[in-house]
C-alpha cells in the first residue's frame, strides 16, 4: 500500500515536471514564431545596402536578391531563424547596431547584480516584519509595517525608481521597496494564519522555544506557498528593472529592453522578452516543483 | 462601512466632480500656454504654477486626472469582460477547453506585466496622436490585462458547473448557451465586482509607469503618467514641492480604491 502511494507521487511529481518543460518548449517555439514574424516585417528587413556597392557585377547583385529571395516564405524563415537561435546568433539590433547575443552578455550581469540584491533585501525585510507580526499580534509594530506595505503598494514603480534618484538610494534597494510590499502582505498572512493553528498553539503552550516552533512547525508548513511566492517575487523583480534600470541609468537588460521600445527595435525588444519570459517561468516551475516534493514528503 | 472607506468614498466623490468640472474650474484648457510665465511657482494666476511650456499645471492635473479617471475604469471593465468571457467559458465547459485556456492565461501570466506592456506598445507606432496614443494606452492595459482575473473566473465558473441548479437546468433540457449567459454568468457577478474593482488602480498605477517610461499619452495630452514625469529633473525634494501633488493625488485615489475593495471583499463575503 505505502509502495503504491509512493509510486503515485512520483509519477505525479514526473507528470508535473514534463507539465513545465512542455510548457517551456511551447513558451519557445510559439515566442520564436512571434520574433520570426517581427523580424521578417521590420522595416528595411528587404534592404540590403551592399545592393549598392558599384564594385559588385549583376550578377553578384541578382545573386545577393536570390539569397534574400529564400527568407521570402515566413515559415521557411521561421525555420532558418529557430535554428540560427538554437546556435546562438539572435540576430542584430538595428537601433544599436549590435548583435543581441553581445548587448544581453554585456548588460546580463548589471541586472543579475540588481535583482539578487533586490530580492534578497526585499525577502529579508518582508519576512523579519511578517515574522513580528505573527509574533506580536495586533502591535504598533504591525500597523506600521502594514501601513508602510500598504503605502509602497500605492506607488508607481517608476516613481519609486525617481526617488531612489532624487534621494540617491542604490537600484537594488529601489527593486527591494517595490518588491517588499507584495512579499510582505503574503507571508505575513500565512505566518499569522500558520500560528494560529491548534499543533502550533499547543507547542507553544507546552512551552517550546520559539525557534523550534518556527523553523520545526510554522514553516514547513507554509514552504510549498513560500516557495510560490519566491518564483512569482522573481517575475516581480524583472518587471521593475525597467524603471529602475531606465530611470537610475543602470546598463542593465531592463534599460537594454526600454530602449528597444522606445527606438521601436522590435527583434531586439521581442528577444529580450522572451528570454525574460523563460527566465521568469524557470523560477516558477522550480518552485513549484520544489513545493510538490515538499508537500509528498509532508503527506 | 468604517471612517476609512466614508473618507475614501468622500475623496473619490470630491476628485471626480473636479475632473468632471475641470472645463468650468479651469478655462484655458491643458494645453493653453502663459509665455510670461513660463516654469513660474504657485500664483493666483496659477495655483500649481506652471510647465517649462508656460501651461497651468492646475489645469493639467485636473484634466489628467479626468482622462486617467475616465480610461482606468473603461479598460478595467473591457479586461474583466474578456475574462468573464475566456475564463468563464473555460471553467464552465472544463476538460481540454479549460486546460488549454488556463495553459495560455499561465504564459501570459508569466511574462512580467511591464515587459509585456511595452513591447505591445512598441508594436503601435510611437509618434501618434496625442487622442490615439491615450485610447491604444487604455485599450492595451484592457486587453492585456484580463489573464489574472481569468483565472480566478475560471475556478469560480467550474465549481458552479457542478452546482445544483446548473444540473437541474442540464436535466430539463436547457441548451449549454443559455445555461452559460443565463444561469452561469450571473452568478458570477461578485467576482465580477471584485475583479473590476482590483484592476482599476493596477491599471491606474500601470498608466503612470507607462506615462514616466515616455510610452504612455502623448503631448500634449495630460495624464497622472505624463504629470510625474516632471518629477525626473528635480534636485531635492523641497525644491518645487508643488510638483508633487499629482503624484499625491495619484496615491490617495489608488487607496481609496484598495479602501473600498476591501469594503467590497467583506460584502463579497
Amino acid at each position: 500500500m505505502m509502495l503504491k502511494a509512493k509510486l503515485l507521487k512520483a509519477r505525479m511529481l514526473k507528470a508535473k515536471i514534463a507539465g513545465h518543460v512542455l510548457t517551456l518548449a511551447a513558451t519557445v517555439l510559439l515566442g520564436g514564431l512571434l520574433s520570426a514574424v517581427l523580424v521578417r516585417l521590420a522595416p528595411g528587413f528587404d534592404v540590403d545596402e551592399r545592393e549598392l556597392d558599384p564594385h559588385l557585377s549583376a550578377q553578384s547583385v541578382q545573386a545577393l536578391r536570390a539569397a534574400r529571395e529564400q527568407d521570402q516564405n515566413i515559415f521557411r524563415f521561421y525555420l532558418s531563424y529557430m535554428n540560427r537561435v538554437a546556435h546562438g546568433d539572435l540576430g542584430k539590433s538595428f537601433s544599436l547596431g549590435q548583435p543581441v547575443r553581445t548587448l544581453l552578455r554585456d548588460r546580463a550581469p548589471t541586472t543579475l547584480r540588481l535583482l539578487a540584491l533586490g530580492l534578497a533585501m526585499a525577502w529579508v525585510a518582508a519576512l523579519a516584519l511578517a515574522l513580528s507580526a505573527a509574533w506580536l499580534k495586533a502591535s504598533i509594530f504591525d500597523a506600521a509595517s502594514t501601513l508602510l506595505s500598504a503605502a509602497l503598494l500605492c506607488l508607481p514603480a517608476a516613481v519609486l525608481a525617481l526617488l531612489s534618484v532624487l534621494w540617491n538610494i542604490s537600484g537594488s534597494l529601489a527593486i527591494a521597496l517595490i518588491v517588499f510590499p507584495r512579499i510582505y502582505r503574503y507571508s505575513r498572512n500565512l505566518l499569522t494564519r500558520s500560528y494560529s493553528l491548534p499543533h502550533i498553539v499547543t507547542a507553544r503552550a507546552k512551552g517550546l522555544g520559539e525557534a523550534r516552533i518556527l523553523l520545526w512547525h510554522a514553516i514547513p508548513g507554509i514552504a510549498p506557498q513560500l516557495l510560490a511566492l519566491a518564483g512569482v517575487s522573481v517575475s516581480m523583480a524583472v518587471g521593475a528593472a525597467i524603471p529602475v534600470e531606465a530611470l537610475c541609468g543602470l546598463p542593465g537588460v531592463g534599460q537594454l529592453a526600454w530602449q528597444a521600445a522606445l527606438g521601436r527595435d522590435l527583434p531586439l525588444l521581442v528577444n529580450i522578452t522572451i528570454l525574460v519570459t523563460l527566465v521568469t517561468l524557470l523560477a516558477n516551475s522550480g518552485a513549484d516543483v520544489i513545493g510538490q516534493v515538499f508537500r509528498s514528503q509532508e503527506s | 462601512m468604517n471612517l476609512w472607506q466614508k473618507l475614501a468614498s468622500a475623496l473619490l466623490a470630491g476628485v471626480l466632480c473636479a475632473a468632471a468640472t475641470a472645463s468650468w474650474l479651469a478655462p484655458r484648457g491643458y494645453a493653453g500656454q502663459d509665455r510670461e510665465a513660463i516654469s513660474e511657482p504657485p500664483s493666483r494666476a496659477h495655483w500649481l504654477g506652471t510647465d517649462e511650456l508656460g501651461r497651468d499645471r492646475f489645469a493639467r492635473v485636473l484634466y489628467g486626472t479626468r482622462i486617467s479617471l475616465l480610461l482606468a475604469p473603461a479598460a478595467a471593465l473591457l479586461s474583466t469582460l474578456m475574462a468573464a468571457v475566456i475564463g468563464g467559458l473555460a471553467g464552465y465547459l472544463g476538460g481540454t477547453w479549460a486546460r488549454m485556456a488556463m495553459a495560455v492565461t499561465d504564459l501570459f501570466l508569466s511574462l512580467p506585466w511591464l515587459f509585456l506592456l511595452i513591447t505591445a506598445r512598441a508594436l503601435m507606432p510611437l509618434n501618434v496622436s496625442p487622442l490615439f496614443s491615450v485610447v491604444v494606452t487604455f485599450l492595451l492595459l484592457g486587453l492585456l490585462g484580463w489573464t489574472t482575473a481569468a483565472r480566478v473566473l475560471c475556478a469560480s465558473a467550474a465549481s458552479l458547473r457542478s452546482a445544483d441548479f446548473v444540473r437541474q437546468a442540464r436535466a430539463v433540457g436547457v441548451s449549454g448557451q443559455r445555461l452559460f449567459w443565463i444561469h452561469v454568468l450571473p452568478n458570477l457577478k461578485p467576482v465580477l465586482f471584485a475583479q473590476f474593482w482590483i484592476s482599476i488602480p493596477v491599471f491606474i498605477l500601470s498608466e503612470a509607469n507607462l506615462g514616466i517610461l515616455g510610452l504612455g499619452v502623448a503631448e500634449p495630452m495630460p495624464s497622472w503618467g505624463s504629470l510625474l514625469k516632471e518629477l525626473e529633473g528635480l534636485v531635492s525634494v523641497g525644491e518645487e514641492p508643488w510638483k508633487f501633488v499629482p503624484l499625491a493625488l495619484l496615491v490617495l485615489v489608488v487607496m481609496s480604491f484598495q479602501s473600498l475593495l476591501a469594503r467590497q471583499e467583506e460584502m463579497t463575503a
